[in-house]
């Protein structure tokens, strides 16, 4: 018959289908296992290293001295701040995006589909550091937003709302509302997307039974949309709370001269020349991210990404 | 009778499910025959077997006499229709026929030709340039069917493939596929759920239930003659009165398969209180209560139905009452 | 949806698209503005010159050549990496899949200052110097996630029986990839790539621990934001960041735009 083709290294992979799984997984897991399994493994070991206080060398014997260090006061408030102003900036995200979200989900059709899909796709994937820099320019004491406040007479509320110490300051581009500003602007996107994705998936029957079973506008929104939505909200706080407890540029250009774990972790693989501290804060974001992870898997989160 | 297809003692085992357990079938060439059985029951994993996309995990599988188990479905002399059609969705009609043709490097016009004349044969010419995404769930059906016989199959595989059309368009394409296996006389091998559907295509009916073949017979052999309690019941819903009452009313211990049409109602050894009744059109069908056991009756259009609560004795003819060996449940 | 969006609802929505697209508007202004010495809002005056001072600076030139050609291996890399690994994923149920899935998931979902510091210890340790090829291995990384991701949403689509429907009509594995599955997969890999390339094209945070003494755009940009020494360059650069990612961008859009409204309907 006609179906003589021969191809022996095909046949071989009919024959023993694990061997095709094998050829395709090999060369990806060479790859992470490696370059990204095998660096993190690094920091970690470093982690476990101590600096010479004398010498400024590293001394290569592992000990637990420096994530003792992490205690100090000094540091422990940098480890505190980041995940306070993380964990704002989750909540701040998680309330801007609902309603957008929400909209695109069950309102938006057609060409307004479209508009609101790329109105989120094309701010999340255009370039971060512009997205920053945008963000100076406004915030800037000659800037837009206190031209704004001026030309409307408002400037004393500003003054008012910078003189409340601790979110306050000099100025919006020097205060910790400004990082949260910032923060918030540049990963509202990753909050909205899982979230339509998971509102997406809920049948506009189920809102008509809520409503038919006598449930009004806001009940249906706490007791169906909202349970429902939030395997998306959780997916969503991942990117959030994971992208703000590890950055270092944002706090750098917007804020004040408080650090956050970031800028740490720089300051100290960098100028200080410290490795072993730096790799000890950034195993802090790891495993704050590693009981976030497990939480969430728990929630079903993954399914919403 | 040539034997086309064999399968000698066939497991396939994923884990520790026993999708297909110990199957011994063979299927003669030119022979129309249904796999039926329940979802789950082995009958879609039987025919992925003879197609080579699943391998046993014990026993052999032979193709006109030759051993096919080492041999990749790329050279069996088979072909699929799948029940999702499976039509290459870049392709358009004319490509997705001419597609088993193409890569087994037959000339261009060599190609064309097969297909028209693929088109031509399930009443779909003129179609050949569009896309499947533009045709109908039966028109898809055709073009995978013309797609699987322009390859010349000796064996014709064919997984659920009226489940997804609407009644109408299934009775047509029943009768379709008929004749049209009779004018090929190839063997064709469908899987079904619906019983009605293989009764009435099928020259012969193996019924499966978890992962085994139950029986193996003609429509009438299953239909009339159910060697299990699965088949009588599977097979039109039959009554299934185990042994004790069977003992009660002809003094034979065994479990017996009776037929809810085959029943009359008047006098007879078997007395019950009906419980209730459902009109179906050309029938009604009351359930009699007898003990524990619920008696399903058929009354044929025009007969006395009797009213929920009242006690009837059931009869039957000689020989509609079928023992059942082998049967213990 | 018969019931009617309410108007908060509404401004809600429209808000926070605006509130998420003015701010790179505000950067188009920026790069025709004739003051040189502040962020002065609004703008004294409007002039051309800029783009001709930036043309001629070499310093963006060489960046934006080094952050092309990071951006092009980087792409190649994660489109074969994770084209095989979204295979392996969407095609087979083995042990252990889920945990390539988050493997793979995971250089995104952890900071990125963790990838950059983790790399950096890995070329300390390993004494590897710094090159274009130690940026490369950091954003190939990080970029297999976006193929993958477009990959394994386009295998799960594509059904599988169209893969026994090749191989029933007697194709081999070789035939059936050639002729099925990389004509149905192509526009995926390539939408993926496209957004693997802005994403590379624009990392910085990994970049400053893997680059060394070399600038890519973004570090340019980001000596620039930390110690500005020619702030209209900066505008014009920015904005011209902003146009190139958005090609690919939209890009990947039109290619995959078809695909989702199918498989929408399809559940």
């Amino acid at each position: 018959m006609a179906k003589a083709v021969r191809s022996p290294l095909s046949d071989a992979l009919w024959r023993r289908p694990n061997l095709l799984l094998l050829l395709l997984i090999t060369p990806p897991l060479l790859w992470l296992g490696i370059v990204y399994i095998g660096s993190l493994f690094a920091l970690l070991v470093q982690s476990f290293f101590s600096i010479d206080e004398f010498s400024g060398l590293i001394n290569y014997e592992f000990t637990l001295k420096t994530y003792g260090e992490l205690l100090r006061a000094s540091n422990f408030d940098i480890l505190v701040r980041t995940i306070a102003m993380a964990s704002a900036v989750t909540i701040g995200a998680a309330i801007v995006a609902f309603p957008i979200a929400y909209y695109a989900a069950r309102y938006a059709r057609g060409k307004w589909k479209a508009v609101f899909y790329l109105g989120v796709m094309l701010p999340l994937w255009s370039s971060y550091l512009v997205k920053v820099y945008s963000w100076k320019l406004i915030l800037a004491k000659e800037g837009i937003l206190n031209w704004l406040f001026e030309t409307l007479h408002l400037s004393w509320v500003l003054e008012a709302y910078l003189s409340i110490p601790g979110i306050g300051g000099n100025s919006l581009s020097v205060s910790w509302t400004g990082t949260f500003l910032v923060f918030l602007y540049v990963w509202l996107p990753f909050m909205i997307l899982p979230i339509q994705a998971s509102l997406e998936r809920v049948p506009p029957s189920m809102l008509e039974a809520s409503g038919d079973l006598g449930a009004k506008p806001g009940q249906t929104l706490r007791h169906v949309i909202l349970p429902l939505a939030l395997p998306g909200i959780i997916a969503g706080s991942i990117f959030t709370f994971s992208l703000t407890m590890g950055d270092y540029i944002i706090p750098q250009i917007v804020g004040t001269s408080a650090r956050m774990i970031g800028q740490a972790v720089y300051q100290f693989q960098g100028t200080a020349g410290n490795i072993p501290l730096a790799a000890a804060f950034a195993v802090v974001p790891i495993v704050v991210m590693g009981i976030y992870l497990t939480l969430a898997k728990r929630a079903g989160a993954f399914d919403a990404l | 009778m040539t034997v086309a297809i064999k399968f000698s003692g066939v497991s396939r085992h994923f884990g520790i499910v026993r999708a297909v357990d110990g199957v011994n079938l063979e299927i003669a060439e030119g022979e129309f025959f249904a796999l039926l059985g329940p979802s789950g029951s082995g009958k879609t994993t039987c025919l992925r077997l003879i197609a080579g996309f699943e391998q046993p995990t014990a026993g052999s599988i032979a193709i006109f006499g030759e051993d096919a188990t080492q041999v990749p479905p790329y050279r069996r002399p088979v072909n699929t229709v799948f029940q999702d059609y499976a039509l290459f969705p870049h392709l358009n009609v004319r490509d997705n026929i001419a597609y088993g043709l193409m890569v087994r490097g037959d000339g261009k016009s060599a190609r064309r030709a097969a297909a028209d004349e693929g088109l031509e044969l399930v009443a779909l010419d003129g179609f050949g340039d569009r896309k499947p995404s533009e045709l109908s769930g039966g028109q898809r059906q055709r073009v995978a069917l013309a797609r699987a016989l322009v390859m010349k199959p000796k064996v014709l595989l064919l997984d659920e493939p009226l489940g997804a059309l609407d009644l109408k368009l299934r009775e047509q394409m029943q009768s379709e596929l008929k004749s049209l296996q009779r004018r090929l006389g190839i063997a064709f091998v469908f899987v079904t759920h619906d019983q009605g559907e293989a009764l009435s295509m099928a020259d012969r009916v193996a019924v499966f239930n978890e992962g085994q073949i139950q029986q193996v017979g003609s429509p009438e052999d299953v239909y009339d003659r159910p060697q299990a309690p699965f088949v009588a019941d599977f097979v039109g819903a039959s009554n299934v009165l185990p042994a004790d009452i069977v003992n009660a009313v002809i003094g034979t211990h065994a479990a017996a398969s009776l037929r809810p049409e085959a029943i009359t109602l008047g006098s007879g050894p078997l007395g019950g209180v009906v419980e209730a009744q459902a009109f179906l059109g050309s029938a009604t069908r009351i359930e009699v209560r007898c003990n524990r056991q619920i008696i399903k009756v058929l009354i044929p259009k025009g007969g006395v139905v009797p009213a929920i609560g009242e006690v009837v004795q059931m009869g039957w003819a000689p020989g509609a009452l079928h023992m059942m060996d082998g049967a213990h449940g | 949806m018969h019931s009617k969006a309410s108007l908060g609802l509404k401004i809600a929505a429209i808000g926070g698209l605006l509130f998420l697209h003015l701010p790179i508007l505000l950067i188009f202004v920026y790069a025709f503005t004739t003051e040189d010495k502040s962020y002065q809002w609004p703008p004294p005056g409007l002039t051309l010159q800029w783009f001709e001072v930036t043309w001629n600076r070499p310093d963006v030139w060489q960046a934006l050549g080094l952050s092309l050609k990071v951006a092009s291996i980087s792409t190649l890399i994660a489109i074969v990496l994770g084209t095989l690994c979204a295979a392996a994923v969407a095609r087979s149920k083995f042990f252990g899949r889920e945990t390539i899935s988050l493997l793979v998931i995971l250089p995104i979902a952890l900071p990125g200052i963790i990838t950059g510091i983790s790399l950096r210890s890995a070329f300390n340790i390993a004494d590897i110097p710094f090159s274009t090829w130690t940026i490369i291995l950091g954003h190939a990384t990080f970029c297999i996630v976006v193929v993958y991701n477009n990959a394994v949403a386009r295998f799960r689509r594509t059904s599988s029986s169209l893969i026994e429907a090749s191989m029933d009509l007697g194709a081999t594995y070789w035939q059936t990839l050639r002729f099925v599955i990389l004509p149905n997969m192509a526009t995926a890999i390539l939408a993926g790539g496209m957004l693997a390339f802005a994403l590379s094209f624009d990392e910085v945070i990994v970049t400053t621990f893997t680059a060394g003494q070399q600038q890519t755009l973004p570090i340019w940009m980001l000596e620039e934001l930390v110690r500005p020494r020619q702030r209209p360059v900066t505008n014009v650069v920015a904005m011209v960041v902003v146009l190139v990612t958005f090609l690919p961008i939209l890009g990947a859009y039109y290619l995959t735009r078809g695909t989702e409204t199918v498989a929408g309907q399809g559940k």
